[in-house]
């Protein structure tokens, strides 16, 4: 391990995450990010726009959630000590709300009447539509027609919010197209429209603004562990999307380098079969969004379709500092299959009673590998990003079950 | 002096304005695209656009997504788009062609290679729709050592300062993206475009292009009037997209259409 990390200060005033991140998008969005930067630099600093995003985290959202030790689980794999961050717990069922509620708080300040959000699991876009709800904006959720299908749950819950959900059926009909169609919104409605990405991904300030939202996970993990195991954890799991959840748990232990860092690729069918939504594994650096980071692309440049039973990890790039951590070592990044996935949703419902997200299940995957492989006495903190109710009909189905 | 600087010079003297059609390198299929070039050239154009087609255009309307997912089932590429260029340039010396696209499939070939490559196949200049000055200085500067042009954009929410940037960066010309939104957009007014240009002419002396939401040839008279060229994109694809079965007389209605805004221009002057 280098030293880089001690004095972790990362991006840098452009947004740069080293060759990653910055801010490439159309010209006329540069207003728009130039306006949100601004802002945001305002009001991270501002003590009543703290205090209220606090008042909201802890009396909306529920916070702090859980960390709790899997002791059961712990015994079946004989190994390290699993804590979960229980962040199924909060309200709209996963860590999406951190970051929806602190965009929202801005969007507010900011005089924006019209809110737009993407989605692919639909857990960012119900988490949109709730704040929307809330504060009475007209809000407007791009969907993947594919991922409409498999998440019509969550596409009703958008719609009882009050949320307008469009569905894409450009390209994969998945996340990143969903994208696309939220930025070709913007650019048309940029002078009342507020864009709250769902991630880790995007032009500046997107990428370390959604960190600084999410963050919350990893601050209150960290004193949590202090308290009830008396040390720091020795490993850290999440799985990775875009990466929000991830990051949000890295982030606050970033300097501490002696606590190691996982993040969980989808490998979908396989990284062999080119079936899958494995950036950082299988994939090279590009542009796309708004951001330089690893993409999932053929040599020409183009993007190439991705494959994960999770839609909400079905997405061929990576938030930016990912990429920056996985080139200056300071997380690895691995990745697990979706029946690898379907083995982490099983144990973790039948031992402990909780039943994942299918995102989550990655980083659950994960820890039946790892977790056998340390010590009694050492600690693995798994990011238990959001719960599973959404993705019951995708099970059944894949049990061959009618519900 | 450039081909572009030719172009604009030459029509500092004589008042006529520029006529720029966008089209996509291999819509319907690779080998209707240096044809039609040509084409395009004998109808009135003055520089020709041509689209790389990416798997991702954030910028553009359904009209150019669909003409970009024809062209990438035929396995079209930058690297073919260079060879369709070079292809036009055999028999063409004189008309500039500025490349319009994305940035990952540049970044895929890298910034050094491409700069040659472009340079090889007769590219004057080249528009990346998500490279910002913000980003391009690495980009832009290999591109001027291979004499070819990083195109910039404005649009109507630009600032003073934006303007006064682009002067500093832009070279070629400079691209005024006419209304907030997506290529093939509806609603463009006059009136905001001409006060716009207003605002940029004063900021700045390198020609200026007009583009997004100009379908036909009267739009193409007023708007030209404004600045240095106009640039007309959808409406000719959309003529591909309604001849999917009869590519020649896809050509003929865009040549038709060409040559009635190139008329009307040139009333104009
Ligand atoms: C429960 C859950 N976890 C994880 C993700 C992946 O996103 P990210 O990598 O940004 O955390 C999603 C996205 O929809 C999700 O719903």
């Amino acid at each position: 391990m280098t030293d880089t990390t001690n004095s972790y200060n990362m991006p840098d005033e452009r947004g740069h995450f080293g060759p990653y991140g910055g801010i490439f998008i159309a010209e006329t969005l540069i207003p728009a990010v130039e306006e949100l930067q601004t802002a945001y630099d305002q009001y991270m600093t501002d003590p009543d726009f703290m205090a209220e995003l606090d008042k909201d985290f802890q009396h909306y959202v529920g916070r702090p959630s859980p960390l709790y030790h899997a002791e059961r689980w712990s015994k079946e794999l004989g190994g390290a000590q699993i804590y979960l961050k229980r962040e199924d717990l909060n309200h709209t069922g996963a860590h999406k709300i951190n970051n929806t509620i602190g965009q929202i708080l801005l969007a507010k300040r900011m005089g924006k009447t019209r809110i737009i959000a993407e989605t692919g699991a639909g857990q960012h876009g119900v988490a949109t539509a709730t704040v929307c709800a809330r504060l009475g904006l007209e809000c407007v959720v791009y969907m993947g027609a594919v991922d409409i299908a498999r998440q019509a749950l969550n596409v009703y819950r958008m719609q009882l919010l009050g949320a307008k959900v469009v569905s894409v059926s450009s390209g994969s009909k998945t996340l990143k197209d969903a994208l696309n169609e939220a930025i070709r919104d913007w650019v048309t409605n940029v002078d009342n429209t507020f864009y709250i990405i769902g991630t880790v991904a995007g032009p500046a300030p997107y990428p370390e603004m959604v960190r600084e939202f999410q963050a919350i996970i990893g601050r209150e993990a960290r004193e949590q562990c202090l308290t009830q195991a008396g040390k720091l954890p020795d490993a850290l799991i999440a799985c990775i999307g875009g990466g929000s959840n991830a990051i949000g748990l890295f982030h606050p232990f970033i300097n501490d380098t002696d606590v190691k860092m996982f993040g969980v690729e989808a490998a979908g069918d396989g990284i062999e079969t080119g079936r899958h939504s494995a950036a950082i594994c299988a994939g090279r650096p590009g542009v796309l969004h708004g951001n330089r980071t690893y993409l999932i692309e053929d040599d020409d440049g183009e993007i190439i379709e991705t494959h994960s039973i999770s839609a909400g990890l079905d997405y061929p790039g990576v938030g930016p500092e990912h990429a920056w951590l996985n080139d200056i070592g300071r997380a690895d990044y691995v990745s697990v299959t979706d029946e690898e996935a379907l083995e982490g949703f099983h144990a973790l419902t039948k031992l402990e009673g909780i039943i994942p997200a299918l995102e989550s299940s990655h980083a659950m995957a994960y820890t039946l590998k790892l977790a056998p492989t340390m010590k009694t006495d050492e600690i693995i903190i798994v990011n238990l990003s959001g719960r599973g109710d959404k993705d019951m009909h995708t099970m059944a189905e894949r049990e061959g079950i009618k519900i | 002096m450039s081909r572009l600087e030719t172009v604009f010079a030459d029509f500092k003297k004589t008042g006529r304005k520029a006529l720029i059609p966008f089209v996509t390198a291999g819509d319907p299929n690779p080998e209707f695209t240096v044809p039609l070039m040509h084409a395009m050239v004998e109808a009135g154009a003055d520089i020709i656009e041509l689209g790389v087609p990416f798997s991702d255009p954030m910028a553009d309307g359904p009209v150019i997504q669909r003409a970009s997912e024809r062209a990438l089932a035929h396995k079209m590429s930058l690297r073919r788009t260079l060879k369709i260029a070079a292809e036009f340039r055999q028999t063409n010396q004189t008309t500039p062609i500025v490349l319009m696209g994305y940035a990952n499939p540049v970044e895929a070939m890298g910034y050094e290679a491409f700069a040659d490559a472009a340079n090889k196949a007769g590219i004057d200049g080249v528009l990346t729709v998500d490279l910002p000055p913000e980003e391009a200085a690495d980009c832009a500067a290999l591109l001027n050592t291979h004499n070819i042009d990083q195109i910039f954009l404005l649009a109507p929410n630009s600032a003073e300062s934006r303007i006064k940037k682009m002067d500093a960066v832009g070279s070629g010309f400079l691209y005024y993206v006419s209304v907030k939104g997506i290529t093939g957009a509806g609603h463009l007014d006059t009136a905001d475009v001409e006060r716009k240009l207003q605002l940029i002419r004063a900021n700045t002396k390198i020609p200026v292009a007009i583009g997004f939401g100009i379908k036909e040839a009267e739009t193409a008279k007023t708007i030209s009037a404004f600045g240095d060229a106009v640039v007309v994109g959808s409406a000719l694809i959309s003529k591909v997209e309604a001849n999917l079965d009869n590519p020649e007389k896809a050509k003929k209605e865009i040549i038709d259409l060409l040559q009635s805004m190139r008329t009307a221009m040139d009333e104009q002057v």
